[in-house]
């Protein structure tokens, strides 16, 4: 069962909507035994850094149900706009602890570059490694994006996609069963269709 | 590379979709859901859904025709009318909506946008500012018609609503609403170089033209469509339709 962590913090609809669409069955669920044993987790966000986090440690157990599920068991996790950025250690935004799964953090779209922020919008991107979650996309793949933060990584082999807004930046990372997108797949028609089907087929 | 956004604005009465004209006299166009379905098929940027009721009639939100519409929508969607708290926002995220468009609610209560944006992040809340202009050529804020606002500035009410975390503004220019007759390029240009934040413009669109003039000359971030998407030309039937992908690229390389 897909299991997309309910911990007040994301547009968890659209992402069952989307589920719903492919097939798929998935729930909504912050109880650590659900988490622990699901065969996919997707960890969703909208919003600020620091609520996120807090919420996050509101629920018992949910952290240790999270690591216990992806580190212990290696089960997929796909990370979804925040989401993705909780999974490296800090972000500018906030003082806060994330994840800290993959090396890396999350600073601000620099406004120097005389680009509006946030990033709002359809972007596209380009695929910088392989990976099955990213097998098959279309090349005129496009992305809805809104996001301020965006992920820095300290090894740029953990990075599958990027996308240009003014700079490149990652808008894909992957490193082993831990997966973020820095989009909204769940809002991305038949191309974020196509990447969350290739999501649900790991194992 | 980002590419701007056109939007399909819909508006709904009563689980009706409808088509005005300066946000008066309204036509019954079809089914809303039915129309979000087409809308996905043909890749739009996001959607709009409007309820005219809602605030005109004090009506309530509509949620199971929502939540139908948003199950229809593989894109972002905002929703605009009859919100009045956090808690009716929260209730439409979880169905599936993105945005929440604040309107005459914002301009009694200022403080719901602030409220919104720390809630759920600025990037959920648009502000839908409505222009009129008086018979001496000044431009004032329309909330709905129960709402006497005092004539606020569009200007100084866009630069406002930035300031209390709005994400983004819709502004409508009442007069060209329904009139295919393009957007007010001057009051977008002035509320775009005000604020920082995205602005979609709205009202009068009957070309791509228009669309293009938008966002180039007047600096729109992105624009939204309603009859000109709706009907197959001006003053004939109903054809839902949108441009494509290349033709949207096309348009936008100077």
């Amino acid at each position: 069962m897909i299991v997309i962590v309910d911990y007040g913090v994301g547009n968890t609809g659209s992402l069952l909507n989307m589920f719903r669409r492919l097939g798929k069955m998935a729930k909504l669920s912050n109880s650590p035994e659900e988490i622990s044993t699901a065969s996919h987790l997707v960890l969703p966000g909208v919003g600020a850094y620091d609520h996120a986090v807090k919420r996050l440690d509101s629920y018992d157990g949910l952290r240790e149900a999270l690591h216990d599920a992806v580190v212990d068991r290696g089960h997929p996790i796909l990370g979804v706009c925040l989401g993705m950025q909780l999974l490296v250690k800090s972000s500018a935004e906030g003082e806060g602890e994330g994840l800290g799964w993959i090396e890396g953090d999350a600073v601000r779209f620099d406004s120097a570059h005389g680009m509006r922020v946030p990033h709002m919008g359809w972007n596209t991107v380009n695929r910088t490694a392989s990976s099955p979650l990213v097998d098959g996309l279309p090349d005129d793949s496009r992305f809805y994006f809104v996001h301020s933060y965006h992920v820095e990584l300290v090894n740029r082999q953990d990075e599958l996609l990027s996308t240009d807004y003014g700079v490149q930046f990652s808008s894909a990372i992957c490193r082993d069963n831990i997966m973020g997108v820095q989009f909204h797949p769940e809002k991305s028609h038949r191309y974020g269709l196509a990447l969350l089907r290739n999501f649900t087929e790991l194992c | 590379m980002l590419t701007p956004r056109v939007i399909p604005v819909l508006l709904i009465s009563k689980r009706s979709l409808v088509k005005t004209r300066k946000f008066g006299k309204f036509d019954y166009v079809g089914d809303p859901c039915n129309t979000a379905k087409i809308f996905n098929e043909l890749e739009v940027d996001e959607l709009i859904v409007l309820d005219i009721g809602a605030s005109r009639y004090s009506s309530s939100i509509n949620y199971d025709l929502l939540k139908d519409m948003a199950s229809e929508c593989f894109m972002p969607l905002a929703y605009g009318g009859g919100i009045k708290s956090i808690e009716d926002a929260e209730r439409l995220f979880r169905l599936g909506v993105e945005k929440v468009s604040l309107n005459s609610s914002c301009i009694v209560n200022p403080d719901l946008i602030g409220g919104l944006a720390r809630t759920f992040g600025s990037q959920a809340v648009i502000v839908s500012i409505d222009v009129m202009r008086r018979t001496n050529g000044s431009r004032f804020v329309r909330g709905s018609l129960s709402v006497n606002n005092g004539g606020l500035d569009p200007v100084a009410w866009a630069t406002e609503v930035a300031e209390r975390g709005a994400g983004e503004i819709l502004l409508t220019c009442v007069e060209r609403e329904g009139s295919w007759s393009g957007i007010d390029l001057e009051l977008v240009s002035e509320v775009t170089s005000a604020v920082r934040i995205p602005v979609i413009a709205q009202g009068g669109v009957g070309s791509l033209d228009d669309v293009r003039r938008a966002i180039i000359e007047a600096k729109a971030t992105s624009v939204g469509v309603g009859s000109f998407f709706v009907y197959q030309k001006e003053g004939c039937g109903i054809l839902v339709h949108y441009p494509s992908q290349d033709e949207l690229k096309e348009l936008f390389v100077a």
